[in-house]
């Protein structure tokens, strides 16, 4: 007889023939014999975070720096309801994910127990698929099928439930990681033909655009590198979602930038006047589109993607390619270079004019700011962040608002997986339990979590985890003292009634570094700014930069709501104009 | 129009909207209704009836029914999400005007009234296979099946005969003919 396992024991061994190295999680009473079981398994770290969001964002900042998927393990009740908005964050980011939570005793469940919910119910819309496991005979089955549904076609978090008497009892072990593809899940099926309608469709544009996405990166690096080698086959334009930053290098000539409500101007009259817009692994998010009906109104749209739902939702397209982009890419470029070996310099003077309008629209300079001497400005803080951590290899994160597009804007990336950013949901609050499960996955290189003093401060305490596994992060905080960007909503739309968008306690974060264990450094001017810099790069410990900035700076270019691409509001000087003829508040 | 105060964009033009029967294919677990249920509810599609049973005990398969009104975008998103999720098999969707597909419907009918009303009744719903599955000399229980308006009609029709009480299944489909859905 083979021998018998403990569900607990199950949960581990699981885990080791999945590969997984870390599990971000707080213990609690319905996971007490998992934890029992932690020091049997010297190969799984656990990483102890201060609150259960801040181990599902550990988690995201791990599995999308590492292209592998992040563990979570939690309690029931608080333990479970506090991952709520990791696995919400995760499931719109598509970050794969496998969050384990314990559960009251079977017997107990539906008699509103201590520390009981209904986690399966809560997590449900807020997860791929989710499991409450009820035989002890199912659990291994459970866990990894969980994984593969994790990290299989669009990948997202996954949930199994585990009431503690289930953790208890034994049952043999059965390891059924599966090599085969799950039930008709997996949507790889584009055909030849669809290759070659795209080609056609290349052949024949003459003012063509790729908008790529996190797709790119969720297909992970060979996916980028296809890209860069379209991208110089065909000499188009590309821009990118702020998800899919990092798959094309930043300050190549050919990126337009970001695209989007606060994208470049030349990114978005690009995608407004193309006729050809192929969409590889983006989803036509509404921050992105502007007014749907405007939504670029002169071209044929292909839309790349592995998840059949994304296409048709928001715009529809006129060719649609289900699959892996990175699989479609690889024949998409076989293809045309069988039909058209020369197809960049042949092409080169079809598209020549459009190339000289990008120029046009590239010479507004969308992203200039007026520089000043005596305060910092938050682009001008960034872009010397940029400079002095280009050379390294350096990790960014973000909290959510302002500092977040300044960061999209200003810091330009050059690999995938360096780029994480909360942009479905838009946690305030990820960047800095994100920032600890990145440099859990890279512990020599750089990790900055760009931050506005008001999302940080939402998961601040998560700063004693990277003090207890010694990780460098540097918490970059852009401080303004405001809620820029609900402040700039209220400058634009609500004449200026900044409706608690000011807060007028802040802590001394030069203090709160220092209690926290770590190092604690201000900049206060421009003519420091380097030096201080410098200095938080070369202390190897976490430290939290309070960097303080133009307390009313907006950020520009904005596409304000509810109009299309080429409506743009470009920085100060044109809002200027707008505020004498009365243009801006009709703009917006 | 006033001025959009909103970070969102303002709704666009609006389709038309169609009425649909999907048919799911899901396995008998336990959450797979709520799930499937949940999608409707959380994405804002509507359901206008649902009638669900295991029909393979063996394979533990579970088909439901669901008649639903929208856009075809919408109607396209509602096929696509219930395909995403894990435990659903296979998806079907039937025009309600489809001529290859069976809809069908069952009600029970309560009369309560004398010998000359619930005759009337029964004489009301001839068309609908009646059958008379209770009978006392106050009352009758009618089974009948039908389409969806057909039964509004007759439910209108009953109200002076002494109709009480109500029970209606949601409606069920199938094609015509030796084909079925893959």
């Amino acid at each position: 007889m083979s021998k018998l396992y403990s569900g607990a024991e199950i949960v581990f061994k699981c885990l080791e023939d999945q590969d997984v190295e870390y599990i971000f999680g707080y213990p609690g009473g319905a996971v007490l014999p998992i934890y029992d079981e932690l020091k049997n398994h010297e190969s799984i770290k656990h990483i102890l975070v201060r609150h259960e969001q801040g181990a599902g964002h550990a988690a995201e900042g791990y599995a999308r720096s590492s292209g592998k998927p992040g563990v979570v393990l939690v309690t029931s009740g608080p333990g479970a309801t506090n991952a709520v908005t990791a696995l919400t964050d995760a499931y719109m980011d598509s970050i794969p994910l496998v969050c384990i939570s314990g559960q009251v005793p079977t017997h107990l469940i539906g008699t509103d127990a201590f520390q009981e919910c209904d986690t399966t119910g809560i997590t449900r819309p807020c997860t791929k698929h989710n499991w409450l496991v009820k035989d002890v005979k199912d659990l291994s089955k459970i866990i990894h099928k969980a994984f593969e549904v994790a990290t299989t076609g669009r990948p997202g978090p996954v949930l199994v439930d585990i009431p503690k008497d289930i953790q208890f009892q034994k049952t043999k072990y059965v390891n059924s990681i599966k090599t085969k593809k799950l039930n008709g899940k997996i949507h790889n099926k584009f055909n030849q033909s669809e290759i070659d309608q795209l080609v056609k469709l290349m052949i024949n544009s003459s003012r063509p655009i790729l908008y790529t996405g996190g797709g790119v990166i969720n297909s992970g690096p060979k996916a980028s590198e296809l890209l860069r080698e379209l991208v110089s086959l065909t000499g188009f334009p590309i821009t990118s979602t702020l998800q899919g930053l990092g798959s094309y290098p930043g300050d190549d000539n050919q990126f337009l930038g970001m695209l989007g409500m606060h994208g470049t101007y030349e990114a978005n009259n690009a995608m407004h006047d193309c006729d050809l817009m192929i969409n590889i692994g983006a989803r036509f998010d509404d921050r992105i589109t502007g007014k749907i009906d405007e939504f670029s109104p002169k071209s044929k749209k292909v839309h790349i993607d592995i998840d059949p739902s994304s296409i048709n939702k928001n715009v529809k397209v006129d060719l649609p390619i289900v699959g892996d982009v990175s699989e479609v890419m690889l024949s998409v470029i076989k293809t045309l270079k069988k039909k058209n070996p020369n197809f960049a310099s042949s092409n080169k003077e079809k598209t020549s004019k459009w190339w000289e309008k990008i120029s046009e629209w590239r010479s507004v300079n969308s992203l200039n700011f007026i520089n000043s001497d005596k305060t910092i400005k938050p682009q001008h803080a960034i872009q010397r962040l940029y400079e002095l951590t280009k050379d390294k290899d350096t990790y960014i994160t973000t909290e959510v608002g302002q500092h977040q597009m300044w960061a999209a804007q200003h810091y330009k990336f050059n690999k995938p997986n360096r780029w994480m950013t909360s942009g479905g949901l838009g946690t305030m609050g990820y960047g800095l339990p994100a920032a600890v499960g990145v440099q859990i996955a890279h512990p020599d290189k750089l990790v900055v979590d760009i931050a506005g003093e008001a999302s940080v401060l939402m998961t601040i305490q998560e700063m004693s985890t990277a003090v207890q596994y010694n990780l460098p992060i540097k918490i970059f905080i852009l401080n303004n003292e405001y809620m820029g960007m609900v402040r700039q909503w209220q400058e634009l739309l609500h004449e200026k009634n900044y409706s608690e968008s000011y807060t007028a306690a802040l802590p001394d974060f030069v203090k709160l570094a220092e209690a926290y264990g770590c190092v604690g450094i201000r900049a206060k001017t421009p003519d420091e700014l380097d030096e201080k810099i410098k200095e938080m790069i070369n202390v190897n410990k976490p430290v939290i930069f309070d960097c303080l900035v133009d307390k009313e700076e907006n950020c520009f270019p904005m596409i304000p709501s509810g109009k299309p691409h080429n409506q743009m509001l470009l920085g100060p000087n044109d809002q200027e104009e707008n505020k004498i003829t009365g243009k801006g508040k009709t703009l917006v | 129009m006033s001025k959009p105060k909103s970070a969102y964009s303002i709704p666009g033009k609006k389709q038309k909207n169609d009425t649909h029967v999907i048919v799911v294919w899901v396995d008998n677990e336990a959450g797979v209704l709520a799930r499937v249920v949940g999608l409707f509810s959380g994405r804002g599609y509507n359901i206008e009836s649902l009638a669900v049973a295991e029909v393979d005990p063996k394979l533990n398969i579970s088909r439901i029914t669901i008649v639903t009104t929208g856009t075809p975008q919408v109607i396209e998103q509602i096929k696509l999400q219930l395909g995403k999720l894990v435990p659903v098999h296979k998806v079907a969707d039937f025009m309600r005007g489809d001529k290859k597909i069976i809809f069908k419907e069952m009600a029970l009918l309560k009369i309560v009234g004398n010998n000359i009303k619930r005759k009337k009744a029964i004489k009301f719903c001839k068309k609908f296979n009646p059958v008379v599955l209770d009978k006392t000399n106050k009352s009758v229980v009618i089974q009948i099946t039908a389409l969806r308006r057909e039964i509004d009609t007759i439910m209108n029709d009953l109200k002076k005969t002494g109709l009480v009480s109500v029970s209606r299944t949601g409606a069920v489909a199938m094609t015509r003919g030796a084909e079925i859905f893959k």
